[in-house]
C-alpha cells in the first residue's frame, strides 16, 4: 500500500503557499503594473530571480537566513520557539520565494492588459482606487488571477531542490511527494516510486489541462 | 445653474510644445474647446478631471480648489480624480466590458451623491431602455456613447466634461446622437466643456468657445464672436471658416421641403426641413464662408434662393492666398464670405459698403 502522507502534505503546502502568495503577490503585481518608479526594473529582476537561480542557491541562502542567529531565524525562534529550518513553516517561506514569479508575472501582465482606461472611467464615476481595484481591475484580470493561482499551486507541488535543502525528509512535517519519490528510487523501491510518480504525472496533466481549457472556454473580455 | 466660474491656470510640458493656459471659464451652458488635434485640448480636460497633474498651476471650480501647485504657496492641493464632482465622457465611452448597460449605470448611481437625476429620467432622455440588458461589446458606437453619457449623468456631476465624444462615430451616427446631447443640455442644464476639433459639431450646442492652438489660447468668448473673427483663419486650418446665425423657424413648407428661418433680416432664410423642427423653434445655423457669395445688387433669375441685405464690416486678405475673407453684418448678426481677391477688386468692395449676401440653400443641410 502506498504511503499517501507525502501526498497530503504536498497538497497542504501547495494550498498554503498559494494563498499566502496571493496576499503578497497581488499588491506587488498591482504596484508593478501601475508604477512609473525608477525602481520598477530592479523589483522585476528580483522577482524573476527564482526562475534562473539553481534551487540549491535559493536553498543555501534560505538555510543561512533560517539560522537562529540570523535576524529572520532568530525572530521566528523568539515568536514561536521553533526553528524555521526543517519545519513546515520554513517550507512555506521557501516555496513562496521559489514560486514568486509564477504568481507575480501572470498577475502583472493581466493588470497591465486591463490598462489605465477602465480605471480612469471608474475614477470619473467616483470610485476610489481601492473600490476600482476590486470592482473593475480584479474582475477584468480574473483569468490572470486564476492562471497565477493554478500555476503557483502546480509549481509548488513540483519543487524538489529547495525543499530538499531547507526541509529534509521528516515524515508528516517536511517529507513531500518529490522527496518521497527520490527516496524510493534511492532504495530501489520502484513500485512505490512508480505509484507516486504516476499520481504526480496525472495530477499535473489535469491541472494544466484545466488552465488551457479555462482559457478557451472563458476568453476574457478586456477593452 | 449658478454663475460659478472655472479658473484654470496650468502648464504642461510636451516634447513638441507647452500647454500654457490661464483662463476663467464661465460655468453656464456649453463652452466648446476647439483646436486642431495635438493642440492640448484633451490634456486640458484631463487636468481638470484630475487624470493628469500639471507641472504647475491652479484649478479651482467656484470656491473649491482642486489643484494648486506653486513654488511659494503651501500646502499643495491635488484632489484625486474620484473626489472631483466632474462627469467625464471619454472618446470611446469606456463602458465596463464585464457589465451590461444596466450594471454600468448602477455603478454610477451607487457612488453618486444624493440629489442627482433619477435613473428613470436619464434612461428616458437618452432612450436607453432597449439597451439595458445588453453588453457593451454588442452595442454600436453611437449606442455605446449614449449609454456612457447616461452613466456620466448619473454620477450627479456639477461639471460635465465631454472629450471628443463623437469623434469615433461616422457622420450618420453623429447626426443621430447630437439631438441627445441637446436634450441633455435642456433637461439637465449642466455646465459643460465640450472638446472637439470639428466646429460644425459644437456650433449647434455651444454658447461660448475657447480656441487652442499649439497649447495656447488664441480666442475665448461667445461662440458667435469667436467664429466670425477673421484673424483665426490660420487656427481654423482644419476647420471650415464660417459663422453662426441665430434664428427662429417662421414657417415650414412641406411641399417644397423647406423651412423658412427668420434671422432678423428683411428676408427669410430657406433651409431644408429637419424632422425635429417646429415653427417657433429657436435654432442655430452655421454657414460656411465658402457657401456665401456677395453681390452689389439683388440678382434676378438665379438658382440661389437666399439673398439678404448686408453691410461689410471687415475685409481680410492673406498674403499668399488668392482668397479673401469678408465679415458682413446681417440685421444685428454676422456672417463670413470667402471670395477671390480678384472678384473683390473687380466689385470694388470696401468696409461699410452695403451689399447683398447670397447663401446656397443646400449649404444648411444637416446643420439645422
Amino acid at each position: 500500500m502506498t504511503d499517501i502522507g507525502p501526498l497530503i502534505l504536498t497538497a497542504k503546502l501547495a494550498a498554503v503557499t498559494t494563498i499566502a502568495l496571493f496576499l503578497v503577490g497581488v499588491p506587488l503585481a498591482w504596484w508593478l503594473s501601475q508604477t512609473r518608479s525608477a525602481a520598477k526594473p530592479i523589483i522585476e529582476a528580483v522577482t524573476a530571480l527564482p526562475l534562473v537561480l539553481p534551487p540549491t542557491v535559493i536553498g543555501f541562502y534560505l538555510l543561512i537566513a533560517f539560522n537562529p542567529n540570523a535576524p529572520l531565524g532568530g525572530f521566528w525562534v523568539s515568536v514561536t520557539g521553533d526553528t524555521l529550518a526543517f519545519s513546515f513553516a520554513g517550507l512555506v517561506i521557501a516555496s513562496m520565494i521559489y514560486s514568486l514569479p509564477f504568481m507575480v508575472q501572470p498577475l502583472q501582465s493581466a493588470f497591465e492588459a486591463v490598462g489605465r482606461a477602465p480605471l480612469e472611467a471608474a475614477a470619473s464615476l467616483r470610485a476610489s482606487p481601492m473600490d476600482a481595484f476590486f470592482t473593475i481591475a480584479a474582475p477584468l484580470a480574473g483569468r490572470g488571477c486564476l492562471t497565477a493561482g493554478i500555476l503557483t499551486f502546480a509549481h509548488t507541488i513540483g519543487e524538489f531542490g529547495v525543499v530538499l535543502m531547507v526541509g529534509g525528509a521528516i515524515p508528516g512535517e517536511t517529507k513531500l511527494i518529490s522527496i518521497a519519490i527520490y527516496e524510493h528510487v534511492e532504495t530501489l523501491n520502484y513500485a512505490e516510486a512508480h505509484a507516486l510518480s504516476a499520481i504526480l504525472l496525472a495530477f499535473s496533466f489535469v491541472v494544466l489541462l484545466s488552465v488551457y481549457a479555462l482559457n478557451r472556454k472563458f476568453p476574457i473580455h478586456v477593452g | 445653474m449658478s454663475a460659478d466660474t472655472l479658473d484654470i491656470r496650468v502648464r504642461v510640458a510636451f516634447p513638441e510644445f507647452e500647454l500654457d493656459v490661464d483662463e476663467r471659464i464661465n460655468l453656464s451652458g456649453v463652452t466648446a474647446v476647439i483646436g486642431p488635434s495635438g493642440s492640448g485640448k484633451s490634456t486640458l480636460l484631463r487636468a481638470i478631471a484630475g487624470f493628469a497633474a500639471p507641472a504647475e498651476g491652479r484649478i479651482a471650480c467656484g470656491a473649491e480648489t482642486w489643484f494648486d501647485l506653486e513654488a511659494s504657496k503651501r500646502p499643495r492641493i491635488n484632489t484625486p480624480a474620484h473626489k472631483r464632482p466632474v462627469g467625464y465622457l471619454f472618446q470611446d465611452g469606456r463602458l465596463f466590458p464585464h457589465m451590461n448597460v444596466a450594471s454600468n449605470l448602477a455603478y454610477a448611481v451607487k457612488r453618486a451623491p444624493p440629489g442627482g437625476p433619477t435613473p428613470e429620467s436619464v434612461i428616458d432622455a437618452l432612450d436607453l431602455a432597449p439597451l439595458l440588458l445588453r453588453r457593451p461589446s454588442s452595442l454600436s458606437g453611437g449606442e455605446r456613447q449614449r449609454a456612457a453619457l447616461g452613466r456620466t449623468l448619473l454620477t450627479h456631476p456639477s461639471l460635465l466634461l465631454l472629450d471628443e465624444p463623437l469623434s469615433a462615430l461616422d457622420d450618420d451616427r453623429k447626426r443621430a446622437i447630437l439631438p441627445y446631447l441637446e436634450t441633455v443640455q435642456t433637461r439637465f442644464e449642466l455646465p459643460t466643456l465640450y472638446v472637439s476639433h470639428n466646429i460644425d459639431e459644437v456650433a449647434r450646442l455651444a454658447d461660448r468657445a475657447l480656441v487652442l492652438n499649439d497649447g495656447a489660447v488664441v480666442a475665448h468668448g461667445p461662440l458667435q464672436d469667436v467664429l466670425e473673427r477673421l484673424d483665426l483663419s490660420a487656427t481654423y486650418g482644419v476647420f471650415e471658416p464660417g459663422a453662426v446665425l441665430n434664428g427662429v423657424v417662421a414657417r415650414q413648407d412641406t411641399d417644397s421641403g423647406l423651412a423658412q428661418i427668420d434671422v432678423g433680416a428683411p428676408d427669410l432664410l430657406k433651409a431644408p426641413l429637419s424632422f425635429a423642427l417646429q415653427t417657433g423653434d429657436k435654432i442655430r445655423i452655421r454657414i460656411r464662408a465658402r457657401d456665401v457669395a456677395i453681390a452689389l445688387e439683388r440678382p434676378q433669375r438665379i438658382s440661389i434662393q437666399n439673398c439678404l441685405p448686408a453691410r461689410i464690416l471687415e475685409i481680410e486678405s492673406a498674403a499668399e492666398s488668392a482668397m479673401i475673407d469678408i465679415l458682413v453684418e446681417i440685421g444685428d448678426q454676422h456672417a463670413r464670405a470667402r471670395i477671390t481677391a480678384d472678384s473683390a477688386k473687380e466689385l470694388g468692395l470696401i468696409v461699410d459698403q452695403d451689399v447683398f449676401v447670397l447663401v446656397k440653400t443646400v449649404s444648411f443641410e444637416g446643420r439645422v
